[in-house]
């Protein structure tokens, strides 16, 4: 394995410092939207499209996550097993049910060779 | 939907505490990616609670490990995580004030803001997300230190289909909040043009570009079908 020769070709202070400027970066973008929305008053009905963008958002995060890895579909085992997930979810079966046959399917098709 | 609310409501602490493992599972699978891309063990449990946001993280340690330079890794990372934006216009009542706001910003992620947008009143709301954050605080970067001490042993989570549960759990918090008609159509919409261009945008971007499709509740909205 090249796993060495990675380890020593890792720019450490620069990742180091990177990693650093991420962090703050992420928590700037976290701490803007409360600050945003302390200090502009929004009306009503804009507020309400706000808390739907969150709603489209994570629905949007649902599908990519679901459906695609890095920039291609990933295969047929893990959208299967959130579909099943899904499924379970709308017929308001148990969360803990809901997460766990998600997985175990995917697993299972796993087991039997789908990708 | 109200009966699947209700449900939520008495074994929300449950529902919490097996996200928050499931999280702390999928850590272990960072921390020994990391660890056999090169990095030092300390590396991907700081970053864990320094950055607390899965994707990015798994995409910062791609980079690096496969050659690129530390700024793409920062760059991307960023504009991974750029949808913490628009949540924190969506969620700011539950992070509390003064000096607790600052941790409350720090724990906003996707597992957060899923689990207070589920919840009916603010009260619940508050509680809901104070109880995942918290917990993915300790459980994600425990996970990557285990990850990183176990190293390559551990690297296929796959094989247990963990993969599939991210995108269940949003999922599954999700529906409830689709109330309405337009809302629906909206965020099939949204998610539909995420997938559309998934292959050309960088990573991150896909799920922003979902945001276009907000004017389709307005419209609808406008129609009468309010809620």
């Amino acid at each position: 394995m090249t796993a060495g020769r990675t380890s020593d070709a890792l720019p450490v202070l620069p990742t180091l410092m990177a990693m650093l400027a991420l962090a703050a970066g992420t928590f700037l973008l976290r701490l803007s939207g409360p600050a945003l929305r302390a200090r502009i008053g929004f009306p009503e009905r804009a507020e309400k499209l706000l808390e739907v963008s969150a709603v489209v958002l994570l629905a949007a995060l649902a599908a990519t996550s679901a459906l695609t890895e890095g920039h291609a579909f990933t295969g047929p085992a893990r959208p299967l097993g959130v579909l099943v997930g899904g499924v379970l979810a709308w017929r308001r079966a148990p969360f803990l049910v809901v997460v766990l046959a998600a997985a175990g399917t995917a697993a299972l098709l796993r087991v039997a060779g789908v990708p | 939907m109200r009966s699947f609310w209700r449900t939520l409501d008495g074994t929300l602490p449950r529902d919490i505490a097996l996200v928050c493992l499931a999280v702390g599972v999928i850590g272990v699978s960072y921390g020994a990616l990391a660890v056999t891309s090169g990095f030092a063990w300390w590396f991907p449990v700081l970053m864990g609670a320094l950055v607390l946001a899965a994707s990015s993280e798994f995409l910062f340690v791609g980079i690096i490990a496969t050659g690129g330079s530390p700024l793409a890794a920062l760059l991307a990372g960023l504009l991974v995580n750029a949808r913490h934006l628009p949540f924190g216009l969506a969620v700011p009542d539950v992070l509390g004030r003064g000096r607790r706001k600052m941790l409350g910003a720090h724990l906003m992620n996707d597992e957060t803001v899923v689990f207070a947008l589920a919840q009916d009143e603010p009260e619940r709301r508050r509680a809901a997300y104070w109880l995942c954050g918290l917990g993915i605080l300790v459980c994600w970067p425990a996970g990557a230190a285990l990850g990183a001490l176990l190293g390559s042993v551990v690297r296929d989570t796959d094989a247990l289909g963990l993969d599939a549960m991210f995108p269940a759990v949003i999922l599954a918090l999700t529906l409830p909040a689709l109330t309405s008609r337009p809302l629906r159509r909206t965020a099939l919409a949204g998610a539909a043009l995420a997938l559309a261009v998934t292959p050309y945008l960088p990573a991150g971007l896909p799920v922003l570009a979902a945001l276009a499709a907000l004017p389709l509740a307005l419209v609808r909205a406008r129609e009468g079908d309010v809620r």
